[in-house]
């Protein structure tokens, strides 16, 4: 891959909310998790979302994903509206479109890791691209771990097998929610390095819920939530950065 | 500890709403089924007493036995012990009881009720005490005759119709002169009684001058005790026996309820099988819990609660979802037996009236059965629940269901699978009655062998059905996984399948290949086109055999003549046909000799030839009724049946010495063989008479078909108890599936599968249990039924095993029709499940 294709993937953006509300419940009770958000991920970029708990950072990618609905504003990905679409169009866009990894690893127990990382596509009933796989397979590092099911592996190995299920399809964007919540700090850093490999290497989208400002100084960006809003924007963060900005956040938060 | 049980019942309501359910339903049958006996039985001996009011003592004929050469026959009951017996100082009054087969036509010309229950009697004098008259007057002479109420209600008639009627043969067509009530039990139970004057009643029922019974009526202040003492020191020793009108009562509600305990025995059995099945589905619920609770169970152990705390805990939790069962199962039952009754009032069965009757015992029973059914399936879940280690409760992922090893668990199913399969084997080459015990024990010991071995066996048999489940995808293959990720619990919902299935097919095959081995012994015996007999099969006056052998078309004919003889000192029917043709109208397998009968000549069945040690040629005296003896010599032996069986003596020989000459069957063989004109001759040659049966091979064929259908259909509704109850536990398994898994269906659900996918995982997951169920329960019912079958072959020679492939194909769609419905919501709930819930849900 060339530089200059690579540019020109960074300008394009993979996944887009604009104006997006998410209100639950009505009058008195009514609490607002998303306000009016806009924000563009752009293609090739590894973004990472943070903020205190009850920001909203959740919410912002469930909606993004298409795994919740939001009350108004837009959601695109790619060249799709997602707000326009049903449960049946949402489920074939997630499928094809978008990979996911979660806090709690989520795979299945009955199937073997190389059976995990197939697992989209054999829901689309689709043949997967064999140099592809292995490529993958190789840089989380399962090729020995293949016929293994997931009680048999470790944490870090089992959410290895979540990121090459994310990345196997070759999904236009890929959401982490907390990827290494469950992870020891050693498993964090692998499954870390995987994922600013995938952007870097080849070319993926990622965006990421943490925490953790470690884990946010792998990412190109780090967007910071409160109260449902944008409230900052860092650009090559490293973990003492964010947690400054953090500190800072939460002094304001204090005094305000 | 109560209160904390008690929650617990409380916050898993709707997980514990299908092991109500079962429990009531098992309960609700066995109450029901006490409730409707008892209230029938006592409605019965109700009016059997009433029936009894007239009487004070009753007289009936002693027997006088047989001996030496001479033939057994009844003392005579005539109007001199009549008389003898009114003159006894303490009798008001004697009546003479005359009763008999009467059939009696509808005005469509059809028989009114079941040939069994078409009773004549007599008209006692012009004002009978035993019937009181609703209209008209006692009747007289041959022309005239009384109806009950009952029969002439259903059939329209009223006085002044004429009606056909038939006795023994030859068709009546007197006038009704009256209708009567009357208490009698046969008549409450939907037969129909008639009545001539006594004298007309005699002669019809051939016994003229005589009565069958005597009633005696005790003057007021003499007792039947004192009454019975006259009347055994006025009549000659041995010749009449006495009973009291009380005793009569007390004999009849004695075999009344006789009848019912093995009606009730029976249904309790069906009861018992639903309750056993339930069981399945209580361990498995009350196993789910206490797996979802080991941390809450830890807990308590950790602050100081001892194992038997836990495990009482986890029964007074079963305790009270048992009680909550048992008195909703009561209730239901209650309803069920009063339902029942009125069910059978509205065909034309009718029972007579009384209370709905709710004994206490019911009620103790009821409960008892549920109570403790339930406690004892959740006995061994609770004792899981008390070897929870109280470290567990530091743990935060709360402990997956352990994967004890099943070892040991295989190893016992199968020492006690291979035991069953041994006895069952070994008493399928003993001899009929012998092997009953044997094999109804090996068939217990197989059954309870595989159901240990069921979670052995659903991993190869799932795994066959791979093949099949990969044209579904991702849903298929994840359902196939998924079903046999909980083998014990997998194997407990579909043993409750099977259990039901084993009986059901069991019974399929036994009942068909019975089915088949008599319509072929029919078939091959019966050579006669057609053969007429009684509706009640009564004798048949000897006249019908006569217009019978002048009806155009018919070339042969021979009665079947029956007449007690005395051989070698002891008693033995003798069966008089017609020697010349019996050999086209039967043909038995000869054994030895040949086939001819007449004049001295007889054959003889094998089986009997062997008890006299006799061979083609041996010759035998026998003493005929009259006292008379003839030298027999043996022609040929045959191998017997049920159309065929004894002595076949020439009735030329064996008619003169009988008292009374009558025929049990009369067999046809017509020129044209069997046609719907040939049989509407024979039927018109006899008059139309609705007492008469005219039937070809395939109408005897047809009235065994109908029986076994009969018997069929009542086992299989019975059954479907069982199978509605194990429906219940494929859905409670599934909830409990999608419940514990619904992290991972909202992964599913995140990463692309659609509802549609969600949905039809849970309803293949249900549908390969159901089947698997299925699968064991007809594999295991098609062997019970050849092992039965080796039994019955040994009296059945004709028996054979015949594979019913359609009903078994038939059972399998109900099976995967189970699995479907069962999966309906459960596979709704999977598919609504909020994604994000279940994904965060840790």
């Amino acid at each position: 891959m060339t530089t200059a294709s690579l540019t020109d993937r960074a300008t394009t953006v993979a996944a887009r909310a604009t104006d997006l509300s998410k209100i639950y419940g009505q009058g008195e009770t009514q609490v607002v998790a998303l306000d009016r958000v806009s924000i563009d991920f752009r293609q090739a970029e590894f973004t990472a979302i943070m903020g205190p708990s009850g920001s909203g950072k959740s919410t912002l990618m469930h909606c993004v994903a298409g795994l919740d609905t939001f009350s108004s504003g837009s959601v695109r990905i790619g060249e799709t509206e997602l707000g326009s679409l049903k449960d049946k169009q949402l489920t074939k866009l997630r499928r094809d479109k978008i990979g996911f990894i979660f806090q709690a690893f989520n795979l299945l127990p009955t199937l073997t890791a190389l059976e995990n990382i197939t697992l989209p596509m054999d829901i689309a009933g689709r043949k997967p691209d064999r140099q592809w796989l292995d490529s993958v397979i190789g840089m989380v590092g399962l090729a020995d771990r293949l016929g293994h099911r997931p009680s048999q592996l470790s944490g870090g190995q089992q959410q290895r097998v979540a990121v090459a299920r994310a990345l196997a399809s070759r999904p236009e964007i890929i959401f982490g929610d907390e990827p290494t919540g469950n992870l020891d700090s050693r498993s964090g850093a692998e499954v870390l390095g995987f994922l600013r490999n995938s952007v870097r290497e080849l070319g993926q989208t990622v965006v990421m819920v943490t925490h953790d400002p470690v884990a946010a100084a792998y990412a190109d960006r780090v967007v910071f939530l409160a109260d449902g809003r944008i409230v900052d924007e860092m650009h090559g963060p490293t973990a003492d950065s964010v947690l400054d900005r953090m500190k800072a956040f939460d002094a304001k938060g204090r005094t305000s | 500890m109560f209160r904390t049980a008690l929650r617990n019942v409380l916050a898993h309501k709707a997980r514990l709403l299908m092991t109500v359910l079962a429990v009531m339903l098992g309960v609700a049958f066995v109450s029901g089924t006490l409730v409707f006996t008892n209230t029938i039985s006592d409605a019965y001996q109700k009016s059997s007493a009433k029936g009894f009011d007239q009487v004070d003592v009753a007289l009936t004929a002693e027997y006088q036995d047989a001996k030496g050469d001479q033939v057994g026959k009844l003392h005579e009951l005539n109007q001199a012990v009549l008389d003898k017996s009114e003159r006894v100082p303490g009798a008001a009054s004697a009546i003479g009881v005359v009763q008999d087969f009467t059939a009696i036509a509808g005005k469509d010309g059809k028989l009114i009720g079941e040939g069994f229950q078409s009773q004549g009697g007599n008209y006692w004098g012009t004002k009978d005490p035993r019937y009181p008259l609703v209209s008209g007057h006692a009747p007289k002479g041959r022309g005239e005759i009384l109806i009950d109420s009952e029969t002439a209600k259903r059939a329209g008639y009223k006085v002044g119709d004429t009606v056909r009627m038939s006795v023994d043969g030859p068709v009546l067509t007197p006038r009704i002169t009256g209708i009567f009530t009357t208490d009698d039990g046969n008549v409450a139970a939907g037969g129909s009684l008639t009545l001539f004057d006594t004298a007309t009643a005699q002669q019809l029922f051939g016994k003229a001058g005589l009565y069958d019974q005597i009633d005696v009526k005790a003057k007021p202040g003499v007792t039947q005790a004192a009454l019975k003492a006259e009347l055994d020191k006025a009549l000659p020793k041995g010749t009449v026996s006495t009973t009291t009108g009380k005793q009569l009562a007390d004999e009849q509600a004695e075999a009344i309820s006789r009848s019912m305990s093995g009606m009730q025995t029976a249904l309790l059995v069906f009861a018992g099988i639903a309750l056993f099945v339930g069981t399945f589905i209580i361990a498995n619920t009350f196993t789910m819990l206490v797996a979802q609770r080991t941390k809450e169970l830890a807990l308590m152990r950790a602050v100081g609660a001892s194992r038997r705390q836990v495990t009482r805990s986890v029964l007074i939790e079963a305790f009270v979802v048992g009680a909550v069962a048992a008195v909703t199962g009561l209730v239901a039952g209650i309803g069920i037996g009063a339902g029942l009754r009125s069910l059978m009032g509205s065909f034309d069965a009718t029972v007579p009236d009384g209370p709905l009757i709710v004994k206490p015992a019911t009620i103790v029973t009821a409960l008892a059965v549920g109570i403790l059914v339930t406690m004892l399936a959740a006995w061994l879940p609770g004792r899981r629940a008390a070897k929870i280690p109280p470290v567990a409760a530091m743990n935060s992922v709360h402990a997956k269901a352990t994967t004890k090893s099943l070892v040991l668990r295989n190893t016992l199913g199968a020492l006690v699978s291979a035991a069953g399969i041994a006895v069952v084997l070994a008493a399928s080459t003993m001899d009929g009655s012998d092997g009953q015990v044997p094999m109804g024990f090996g068939a217990a010991l197989l059954i309870i062998g595989v159901f240990i071995l069921t979670p052995l066996l659903s991993r190869p048999l799932i795994a066959a059905a791979a093949p099949v489940l990969r044209v579904f995808g991702v849903s298929g293959k994840l359902a196939r996984q998924n079903s046999v990720r909980n083998p014990r619990r997998t194997a407990a919902t579909a043993s409750a399948l099977m259990i039901g299935l084993t009986l059901i097919t069991g019974m399929t095959v036994m009942a068909g290949s019975l089915q088949q081995a008599i319509e072929k012994m029919a078939s091959a015996s019966v050579k006669a086109d057609y053969v007429v007999s009684m509706a009640n099969g009564n004798p048949l006056s000897p006249d019908v055999e006569k217009k019978l052998k002048q009806t155009d078309g018919v070339t042969a004919t021979s009665p079947m003549v029956n007449g007690e003889s005395r051989i070698d000192g002891e008693s033995h029917y003798l069966t008089g046909v017609n020697g010349a043709a019996i050999g086209d109208l039967v043909g038995p397998e000869v054994d030895e000799g040949s086939f001819k009968v007449g004049g001295t000549d007889i054959v003889v069945d094998s089986e009997t030839a062997k008890s006299y040690g006799w061979k083609p040629g041996s010759a035998f005296t026998a003493a005929f009724e009259d006292g008379e003896k003839q030298r027999l010599t043996v022609a040929g032996t045959y191998e017997s049946n049920d159309f065929l069986r004894g002595i076949l003596v020439d009735e030329k020989v064996l008619a003169p010495h009988l008292v009374d000459p009558y025929n049990m069957k009369v067999m046809v063989k017509t020129a044209d063989g069997t046609s719907g004109a040939t049989q509407d001759r024979l039927e018109k040659a006899l008059g139309t008479n609705p007492a008469i049966k005219v039937q070809d091979k395939q109408d005897i064929s047809n009235e065994i078909a109908q029986m076994f259908t009969l018997m069929l259909n009542m086992v299989y509704g019975l059954l479907a108890m069982a199978v509605i109850v194990a429906v219940l536990g494929v859905i409670n398994t599934l909830a409990m599936s999608v419940f514990e898994r619904s992290q991972e269906i909202g992964m599913l659900r995140a990463i692309g599968l659609d509802r549609k996918g969600i949905k039809r995982m849970v309803r293949l997951e249900s549908l390969v249990i159901s089947l698997f169920g299925a699968v064991l329960g007809i594999g295991l019912g098609v062997f019970f039924g050849w092992a039965a079958g080796e039994l019955l072959a040994t009296r059945l020679p004709t028996y054979e095993l015949v594979l019913p492939w359609a009903r078994i194909g038939i059972f399998l769609l109900l099976a995967a029709t189970v699995g479907v419905l069962a999966a309906l919501w459960p596979a709704r709930r999977a598919a609504r499940l909020n994604m994000l819930e279940a994904i965060k849900a840790e």
